[in-house]
């Protein structure tokens, strides 16, 4: 008798369940119209601070909303609650990154149909959130002057996983010798046509051009939803 | 780390699929692409722990790598890259990040205790 390994043909993807929730949020934010923005770095690059200066700057314009993932603290929502927009926090225990399932379940008793934006805050983290659909229109990647240009290159699936990236924390750039060349053409080698913002949250600097790119963002999305 | 949740997961679609069939696995095979952020290594210690006490322990995980294909729209079709720090055609240089394939994590078959 051979012993051919018996195999049975069958094809699950093992993220089935959180990519069918993710898709479901989608149409859900795309039918109330909210655009929805969602915020991924390695601990510490200024997600909670940019994030923060992001909101108390759209509030007079838009109705917005933040959502921020945090393994065991409300530091960063009681933070964000300072620019007077709603927040919710995700704990998240001893899970290193947000699922579709968090967001879905944080949403459940929110109006979204009064948003016009909402952004999550992943849980600071380069490796786990890249596999984890949330239904958001735009991943925002972070990368501070102060953590090397080559962060890129050491985490090139998050950086592809991501739309748009931000460099934060310039106003620290010449202290630190930050090459903004080198950070720029290591985004462009893993993520080809990636747009970069480069900011301030302290100083503000940059802050004006990453609004209006949002603000472009947001009315192109409306349009589509109201045709 | 969320390797260990992801090869909970896996445990729980192979034993659900072998108790509807009437099977017994002695193996998983799985696709992992280069861009599924989960790590080789990291996943096949997870599944171990994750087999634990579930009538799958004991059963391995054999994992096929996908390496990142591209589309380069200068040559006109699908393309492997080189390294994944690099998204540019490999023949022609040109740059792309239509990503064809590399971000699986399926669950391709079970292999069946004789
Ligand atoms: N100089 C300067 N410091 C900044 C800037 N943005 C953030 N920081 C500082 O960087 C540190 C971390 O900022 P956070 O906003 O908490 O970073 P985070 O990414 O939300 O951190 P986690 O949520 O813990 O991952 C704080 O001490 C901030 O004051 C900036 O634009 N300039
Ligand atoms: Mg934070
Ligand atoms: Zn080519």
């Amino acid at each position: 008798m051979s012993h051919e390994p018996r195999l049975l043909e069958v094809r699950k993807n093992v993220l089935k369940q959180n990519d069918v929730i993710a898709r479901g949020l989608r149409d859900r934010f795309r039918l109330q119209g909210t655009y929805v923005i969602s915020l991924v770095s390695s601990p510490g690059s200024g997600k909670t601070t940019f994030l923060e200066k992001t909101l108390t700057l759209l509030r007079p314009h838009y109705r917005v909303a933040a959502l921020v993932g945090d393994l065991a603290t409300e530091n960063d929502a009681l933070r964000l609650a300072r620019s007077g927009v709603p927040v919710r926090q995700i704990t998240t225990g001893t899970l290193c990154h947000l699922e579709a399932a968090m967001v879905e379940h944080s949403l459940n008793d929110w109006n979204l149909g009064e948003l016009d934006l909402l952004f999550i805050e992943n849980v600071g983290n380069l490796v786990c959130p890249a596999s984890y659909d949330l239904g958001e229109d735009l991943r925002l990647v972070l990368l501070s002057v102060t953590e090397g240009e080559d962060k890129p290159l050491k985490y090139p699936t998050i950086f592809n996983s991501a739309d748009v990236a931000v460099i934060t924390k310039t106003d620290l750039a010449a202290a630190v010798e930050f090459d903004d060349l080198t950070a720029n053409a290591n985004i462009q080698a893993v993520r080809p046509g990636m747009c970069v913002f480069k900011v301030s949250a302290k100083t503000g600097e940059g802050m004006d051009a990453f609004l209006q790119f949002l603000a472009q963002k947001h009315a192109r999305s409306s349009q589509k939803t109201s045709v | 780390m969320h390797e260990l949740s992801i090869a909970m997961s896996i445990v729980d679609m192979a034993q659900e699929e072998a108790e509807r069939r009437n099977v017994r696995v002695e193996a998983v095979h799985l696709e992992l692409g280069a861009l599924s952020g989960v790590v080789k290594e990291a996943l096949l210690f997870s599944f171990e722990i994750a087999c634990d006490g579930t009538p799958l322990q004991g059963s391995r995980l054999v994992v096929k790598d996908v390496p990142i294909e591209v589309y380069c729209p200068v040559c006109n079709m699908p393309k492997i890259l080189a390294s994944m720090q690099w998204f540019c055609c490999p023949d022609c240089g040109a740059q792309t990040s239509e990503v064809i394939h590399g971000k699986e994590l399926v669950i391709t078959a079970l292999e069946l205790k004789q």
